[in-house]
């Protein structure tokens, strides 16, 4: 197991928005966790990369226990989390924000090799790197927030909605970019979505929670030939 | 004609000074959001131990990086000590935005009371060995003098040093990066709380060196630089409080400004004539020259 996530709750204030989850992905596996507005995605994914404290339970990743540590921490172990909305930094241009991804690494060769292959991937990114972020239309800003995580390295990638706002011909963009790179470099991703059709497309295994709670999970074929959950949870 | 070039070089090396303060209270407004009262107290501290640094080693050219040193130590012993305890105790508190700028006054205050103490409440001498007398040009003495042009090129070599390294190195990116977006730049394994403390530092020397340049031309006392912290304020307000060149322009903006209301109004007015560019700026541009429109995306 790569990824077990054990029991876990997380808290904001009184709010209980992740309750008693449990989950465990092998790795290699791209699993979606599909959820509508308000389910928790955001919350466990912010856990998982450090940013938020939890209230109890466990999630370890390759044997190591990943609560209580720091994200600018837990970056340097490999787990490398794009948030929600397009996270990029407007201020800066592309190239910028690309060479974030690699800040904290020395190996400055290989984050040339790294950037190419984001630049290979998305070339309308490398007609821009010298302009700002905030030129970029939502669907470049998502890839640019994809390439900087992919120029750490990450052995385990979390993703928060990249399908969030942008008209369908550039998620589908998008998604096949994910899993190009999954396939490519063997990565364990866990993406986080409330498009349930364009990540079940491209994801082995999904698990659908609701209200922070486990709901069910399977494969991604039987989920999506389940009339039940179809008209439930995932809203096709 | 003459007056009006000699007013404009003087108006660039008292401009330069305000630019270094500016420089400061922008470095810490960018990496922690707050407004730091407290730099004139640091910069006055720095200023002490320059001036106790030049009656040892009787060379003032080896007391100014002391003091510029002295300013980036005290300043990240602010931060660490002070200010990001109470900003983490003070997360989600109504007093949240308020409490940090309260404690800088504070810490002028008890710095203000410590150098009152340690050197009295007198008025010292931190001399340069360059002459204030201005240069001669041909019979008629001009009132820029080499302590003038010092601090100018003083103040361009620091300025020169930051903009490097906030263009071209990586803790210039991670500096910008933090300021902009800190939680982005977590993720990107960007050790902030480290980043926000050498942050404070760039801030303690700038307003360091601002403190040791402009005292041989007065003198030292416990408040001896709290003008000088209200010019910088005002040249960063000028300069939109977030660029670093808007800064930079803002105090040579309001330096080349005072000369010519000294000059040509007369002295008494300075000071209140600083207030009155500091309204109109916020009236007019409130986010400055060198601001953004609109707001910043959080
Ligand atoms: N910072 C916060 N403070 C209080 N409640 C929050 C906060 N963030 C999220 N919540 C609440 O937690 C629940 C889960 O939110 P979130 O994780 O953002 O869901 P999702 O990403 O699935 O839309 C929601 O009820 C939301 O209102
Ligand atoms: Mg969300």
């Amino acid at each position: 197991m790569t990824l077990i996530v054990d029991h876990l709750r997380i808290q904001h204030g009184t709010i209980t928005a992740i309750d008693d989850l449990s989950f465990a992905i092998e790795p290699g596996e791209l699993v979606t966790i599909i959820g509508s507005n308000g389910a928790g995605k955001t919350t466990l994914l912010r856990a998982l990369s450090g940013l938020i404290p939890t209230a109890s339970g466990s999630a370890s990743w390759k044997g190591q226990s990943i609560l209580g540590r720091r994200a600018e921490d837990l970056v340097r172990s490999g787990i490398v989390h794009v948030s929600e909305g397009k996270a990029v930094i407007p201020e800066l241009t592309v190239a910028e924000n690309l060479e974030l991804g690699g800040i904290w690494r020395k190996d400055k060769t290989d984050i040339a090799l790294a950037t190419s292959e984001v630049l290979d991937l998305f070339p309308r990114l490398g007609e821009r790197m010298k302009q700002g972020a905030d030129t970029l239309s939502g669907g470049e800003r998502q890839m640019l927030a994809i390439g900087r995580a992919m120029i750490a390295r990450p052995d385990l990638l979390l993703l928060d909605e990249p399908s969030l706002g942008l008209a369908p011909l550039v998620i589908e963009q998008i998604f096949s970019a994910i899993d190009a790179l999954r396939q490519r470099l063997g990565l364990t991703v866990v993406l986080v979505e409330q498009n349930a059709i364009s990540a079940l497309g491209i994801a082995d295994r999904g698990i659908i929670i609701n209200l922070g709670k486990f709901v069910t999970s399977g494969s991604s074929a039987s989920l999506m030939s389940d009339p039940t959950l179809r008209a439930a949870y995932l809203g096709f | 004609m003459t007056t009006f070039f000699n007013t404009i070089l003087v108006g660039i090396s008292s401009g330069s000074i305000y630019a270094l303060m500016s420089l400061s209270l922008v470095l810490v407004w960018r990496s922690t959001r707050v407004v730091n009262f407290a730099a004139a107290g640091q910069a006055v501290l720095s200023t002490y131990l320059g001036y106790e640094a030049m009656s040892r080693l009787h060379n003032y050219w080896l007391s100014l990086p002391i003091a510029v040193i002295a300013g980036a130590l005290i300043s990240a012993i602010v931060e660490s000590f002070v200010m990001r305890p109470l900003a983490k105790r003070s997360k989600g508190s109504p007093v949240e935005s308020i409490a940090p700028v309260i404690a800088t006054l504070g810490i002028l205050g008890l710095i203000r009371g410590i150098a009152g103490l340690v050197w009295g409440n007198t008025f010292l001498q931190y001399t340069s060995p360059l002459s204030s007398k201005g240069f001669m040009i041909g019979h008629t003495t001009i009132p820029f003098s080499p302590l003038n042009a010092a601090i100018v090129i003083g103040a361009a070599i620091v300025l020169a040093f930051f903009a490097a390294i906030f263009r071209f190195t990586r803790l210039g990116l991670a500096l910008r990066a933090a300021s902009f977006q800190p939680e982005i730049s977590r993720l990107s394994g960007i050790r902030v709380d480290r980043i926000r403390t050498i942050g404070w530092a760039f801030a303690g020397a700038a307003g360091a060196l601002a403190g040791a340049l402009v005292t041989p031309t007065t003198y030292l006392s416990p408040n001896s630089l709290d003008l000088l912290l209200v010019s910088g304020f005002v040249a960063a307000v000028i300069g939109g409080l977030e660029s670093l060149i808007g800064a930079v322009v803002g105090g040579l903006v309001l330096g080349v400004g005072f000369a010519f209301i000294l000059q040509y109004i007369g002295s008494e007015v300075t000071f209140s004539a600083a207030f009155i560019i500091l309204i109109i700026v916020l009236f007019i541009r409130p986010q400055g020259i060198f601001g953004r429109g609109g707001s910043r995306e959080a």
